[in-house]
């Protein structure tokens, strides 16, 4: 049998356990990571939604900021995660993420995404995907290599440059796993590069 | 094509609060000492429960000029309270943006048997509940977040202990019972039943559970985690204490390391005076804000 997968997922605050959940459907084994030496021998690593400033104040107490920008193996960051891999914090991806650019939570929604547009590769991508977005951020001034693979009203939230795969949305909160099976597809991709 | 305030996005939000501290402040400068320390909400209040306490008289929403000031001087989520069943107040939350509203014991309630029918507001509420039967009332009202009540304002964790154990024992309880023994069981509760059903299928609240009331040290803090809180609520706890900002740090990396006691001790030393404790022991019973809440 095929060694599963094993994936990081961040653990210092906010909502790990859904995604270490899709994960263990998806037949993948979630590690929690809440300390540097937990990134050690990862396939890939997940960020998940939470407060940024949070999330980032606590990273860097325990010296995981360093820790990730270290961190080789395809990453996946969703809402504050993707806001923590922007050229304002770690830089391991080439944009800038609006924080909060859709509103407070009044303005919180769902809706169904378009995928199929810039990416023909999705999985059913003539099925909508619901986006669940929770005071959510969208992506600005994104460099050349970044691939923007479903948008909301002109703006980017949900993209891909190389190893590193950003969602605006919560695909962890609906049953839909097209999302993370698309990433666990990036780390296999990787995994077989480097062996 | 977007659908606004439905029970995914209203519960969402608490999704991605867990594992997190929210913290009573009571001005702009409190609010931004709290999101610095890593704080993952703001409750914004006039003034914190030990001053409720010790003040008496009427406690009623926030001024919405206060709320205001706080919103513009923090980017994590605001959260504020109105009374029990003073759907006004909740009105009048929801057209300052606020995030969550918090339909609070803490303040008088205004309505004796009704709470506020939290379904057909856009903003999600957070509920207390001391017990299964009152948490499951207060979701099927609509709350897309609950929190177990303790008693606010004292420094006393006992009664926080005391709503965790019965809340998540009884969830234990009902995974081990038959299904012709769950109509009953929700009949005990004063409970709907598929909520019940739903419960005793999937082991936990259908909602975030929170723990509030009397935390004041970061052992505090992770000792509710260990209980299974998704998270922890603090009052008076902080801004009452000799060094807010160190001990509001404290308690955010608790509740994150609330399993490593090795972090635990090494955060909890050196953080100068806690706040002042009143034992819940010896409050009359007519002094109890647990009990506000049908």
């Amino acid at each position: 049998m095929e060694k599963p997968l094993r994936i990081g997922v961040l653990a210092v605050q906010g909502n790990f356990r859904e995604h270490a959940a899709v994960l263990r459907r998806l037949g993948a084994e979630p590690v929690e990571v809440r300390l540097p030496e937990q990134l050690e021998g990862l396939d890939g690593l997940i960020l998940p939604g939470g407060e940024s400033t949070a999330i980032t104040r606590l990273m860097r107490l325990y010296g995981l900021d360093e820790a990730l920008r270290r961190f080789e193996a395809p990453v996946f960051g969703t809402c504050a995660g993707m806001i923590v891999l922007d050229r304002d914090h770690l830089g391991l991806a080439d944009f800038r993420v609006q924080r909060n650019a859709f509103g407070r939570q009044v303005r919180s929604f769902e809706a169904d995404l378009d995928v199929c547009a810039t990416r023909p590769s999705f999985r059913d991508c003539e099925k909508p995907l619901r986006g669940i977005f929770i005071r959510a951020p969208w992506i600005e001034d994104a460099g050349p290599d970044v691939e923007v693979l479903a948008e909301v009203d002109g703006h980017a939230v949900l993209a891909r440059q190389g190893r590193v795969l950003v969602a605006a949305f919560h695909p962890e909160l609906t049953d839909d796993t097209r999302i993370h099976e698309l990433f666990l597809n990036l780390v296999r991709e990787a995994s077989s590069v480097r062996a | 094509m977007a659908e606004y305030g439905t029970m995914r996005v209203k519960s969402g939000l608490a999704e991605m609060l867990k594992g997190g501290v929210i913290m009573d402040v009571v001005d702009a400068d409190q609010a931004k000492i709290a999101e610095a320390s890593g704080a993952v909400a703001v409750m914004a209040l006039e003034r914190v429960p030990a001053d409720i306490r010790r003040d008496g008289g009427v406690a009623r929403m926030s001024d919405p000029e206060m709320i205001r000031e706080i919103q513009e001087s923090v980017s994590i989520p605001v959260m504020a309270k109105c009374r029990i069943g003073h759907f006004a107040e909740a009105q009048i939350l929801q057209a300052l943006e606020i995030d969550y509203i918090d339909e609070s014991e803490v303040l008088t309630p205004a309505d004796l048997e009704h709470h506020v029918d939290k379904w057909r507001f856009t903003v999600p509420f957070v509920c207390g509940a001391t017990n299964l039967g009152e948490a499951l009332r207060r979701i099927s009202e609509g709350a897309a977040m609950i929190r177990t009540k303790g008693e606010a304002g004292t420094g006393d964790i006992v009664n926080a202990v005391t709503h965790m154990r019965s809340v998540f024992g009884h969830i234990r309880k009902l995974k081990t019972l038959a299904e012709e023994e769950l109509y009953t069981e929700a009949k005990n509760l004063q409970a709907p039943y598929d909520l019940v059903r739903w419960v005793a299928e999937n082991g936990k609240l259908p909602v975030v559970t929170f723990t509030a009331g009397g935390i004041a040290t970061p052992a505090d803090a992770a000792l509710c985690m260990q209980l299974g809180a998704d998270g922890v609520f603090v009052g008076s706890g902080i801004f009452k204490s000799g060094d807010p900002e160190r001990r509001a740090k404290a308690i955010v990396e608790a509740t994150t390391h609330f399993q490593d006691a090795e972090i635990l001790a090494r955060v909890s030393a050196g953080l100068g005076e806690p706040m002042v404790g009143i034992s819940t022991a010896s409050l009359d019973p007519s002094e109890l804000l647990e009990s506000r809440g049908w």
